[in-house]
């Protein structure tokens, strides 16, 4: 007997669940003949608030876990990912990327993983600092995650884009709003239940599918979001995201020159881009007669 | 003269078909309500908030504080109201009192050996009187379970009458605590029962117990109160208390509200919100329906 092949729905992940749109829009994704392959929700700025809510209310939990338990969840995505490999790498050929190119996509992003899993319980260390005072005090700096940060991700790349901007955000402790490529979804949502058998606790990583021109003024001028990045190129949107930041200062981040497919888009330093310096004033107690210590 | 009210048997009041009241229910949360019907909606549910603090660590200082928010709710938006009035511990009344003078802020006392009300009779007489001392305009007693479940309800109704006796022109509200209740039938019952002993206001919960108020608990109590208006003529408060902390949801019970009991009730001195951080969530969509800008915790006041 014949039988009907199942599609499946492709829907948005927030707070750990997958919802449909509020806004009950859709977008039909058509392959290079022209044909409809999907219908993507096209999120809705209220998707993106509800998506803030969730990542704030995981930014506790997620943050003050332990870097090593951090680094652990890491490879675990990588893990997972690594047992769909073949899914993605059809999603990718259906998406219209070639036989060869989406295998190197897939393992591409796994390795990325991988190396942000390791830099976990590593970048502290290297951008903390003990500093010299002139009074009797242990001063040190440290860095901690900014918050909430919103990512409007690379819109040529399905998959390796996605990575590419999530990892270093969450390996730094801070939860995450991703609007994912608005012409090659697919691999997002399927990355979304990776995410969702990783122990990662709900809501530190929400993705939405949509349109940069509707949403990148509302990721730019919310309040509870601390941190913009940017993957796009598109000129008037990097101007609008500028303006609209300085409401509540949040930090931006314009990726716009990176080359997804080199190891130069990976880096400690992206970690860096969404950390905090806190300072430590520690009163040293004079022992004896003995001077302050530094 | 007031007319006189025969009491029912409260062991035949009507029974409560649960499904019923959550369809019922369910219809209450599809309502859309924009732009200036919203607006007017969250001011006022702001005045309606019954700024609540019930705390074992409670301080002076504390409660200082939290009276100067109920002032002042947020002062970069003129033309905000007050909140209703402020929730205590007896102890901690005079101290709200004196800082509240001129606002029109009532101040609320928690009694009867609140949260669980197990202690004796004079003990519960002594401390609503104490707190009344104080200067208390409102007094939230909670009800004996214990007794209710046991089926004394002459006992529950004696209680309520007494305090009422002790409480005079101060309002009182009295607590169900129908976490505890266990079937919507109960919650029925309960508030016959309040209300036929004098209660001004009937009131959800402690907030000590989860859960606390819900949208059917409280659409049973105010079934109830409007049938006791038909039966008297006279008019009962409502006030759901603890987990109502998005101002999504409280817009859902002022709905609920207009629909049950009609545009009379609307207005503190029928309906109150018990809550601690409602008015901050209502506070933020303010601003939002102001700016267009959706708003962070960080720039409003915890207490």
């Amino acid at each position: 007997m014949s039988r009907i092949e199942i599609q499946k729905t492709y829907k948005i992940f927030i707070g750990g669940q997958f919802p449909r749109t509020e806004s009950g829009r859709y977008y039909p994704l058509k392959n290079k003949k022209n044909e409809v392959i999907a219908n993507m929700c096209l999120s809705s700025r209220k998707d993106f608030r509800n998506a803030v809510v969730a990542a704030r209310s995981a930014f506790g939990g997620w943050s003050e876990k332990s870097a090593f338990n951090r680094s652990q969840i890491l490879y675990r995505i990588a893990e997972m990912l690594e047992g769909r490999k073949e899914q993605f790498v059809s999603e990718l050929l259906l998406q219209g990327v070639s036989a060869a190119n989406a295998k190197e996509e897939v393992t591409m992003s796994i390795d990325r993983l991988v190396y942000y899993a390791g830099w976990c319980d590593k970048y502290q260390a290297l951008f903390s600092s003990v500093n010299p005072v002139a009074s009797s005090h242990f001063n040190f700096s440290v860095p901690e995650p900014t918050g909430v940060v919103a990512i409007v991700s690379s819109e040529e790349s399905s998959l390796l884009g996605l990575v590419t901007s999530i990892a270093p955000v969450i390996a730094g402790g801070n939860t995450c709003v991703v609007l994912a490529s608005e012409s090659k979804p697919l691999c997002a949502i399927t990355f979304s239940e990776v995410l969702n058998t990783s122990d990662l606790s709900a809501g530190v990583v929400n993705i939405l599918t949509g349109n940069s021109a509707e949403l990148h003024s509302h990721f730019s001028s919310h309040m509870d979001v601390n941190s913009l990045l940017y993957y796009r190129k598109n000129k008037n949107e990097i101007k609008t995201i500028k303006e609209n930041a300085a409401l509540n200062v949040k930090r931006v981040h314009i990726y716009d020159k990176i080359i997804l497919n080199s190891d130069k888009s990976q880096s400690p330093y992206f970690i860096f881009d969404n950390q905090e310096i806190k300072t430590t004033w520690h009163p040293v107690e004079n022992i004896g007669s003995s001077k302050g210590g530094y | 003269m007031a007319a006189k009210i025969i009491l029912p048997d409260f062991r035949i009041t009507p029974t409560i078909d649960q499904v019923g009241i959550e369809e019922r229910v369910a219809r209450f949360t599809t309502r859309s309500i924009k732009k200036e019907s919203k607006m007017q909606g969250l001011k006022m549910i702001l005045n309606m908030i019954d700024l609540t603090t019930l705390e074992g660590k409670d301080t002076d200082g504390k409660v200082k504080q939290m009276c100067y928010k109920a002032m002042h709710l947020h002062d970069v938006i003129p033309g905000l109201p007050t909140v209703a009035a402020v929730c205590v511990y007896p102890s901690m009344v005079k101290i709200a009192k004196e800082s509240l003078i001129g606002s029109g802020v009532k101040v609320a006392s928690v009694s009867t050996a609140f949260p669980s009300g197990q202690s004796t009779h004079e003990i519960k007489i002594s401390d609503t009187k104490f707190a009344l001392e104080n200067g208390a305009d409102e007094i939230d007693m909670v009800i004996s379970r214990g007794e209710f479940l046991k089926g004394n309800y002459n006992f529950v109704f004696d209680e309520i009458a007494a305090i009422k006796d002790v409480c005079g022109k101060a309002r009182l509200k009295v607590i169900f605590e129908t976490g505890e209740l266990s079937t919507l039938d109960n919650v029925r019952k309960a508030s016959d029962i309040a209300m036929y002993a004098g209660a001004d206001f009937i009131k959800t919960s402690t907030g000590k117990i989860s859960p606390a108020a819900t949208m059917p608990v409280t659409l049973v109590m105010l079934e109830a109160i409007r049938d006791y208006y038909y039966a008297t003529d006279r008019m009962v408060g409502m006030k759901p208390a603890g987990g109502i902390s998005t101002s999504k949801l409280a817009l859902q019970y002022l709905v609920m509200l207009r629909e049950t009991l009609g545009g009379a009730w609307l207005s503190n001195e029928w309906f109150r919100f018990g809550a601690s951080s409602l008015a901050n969530d209502v506070l933020m969509q303010i601003v939002k329906q102001t700016t267009g800008v959706y708003q962070s915790s960080d720039y409003f006041s915890k207490d």
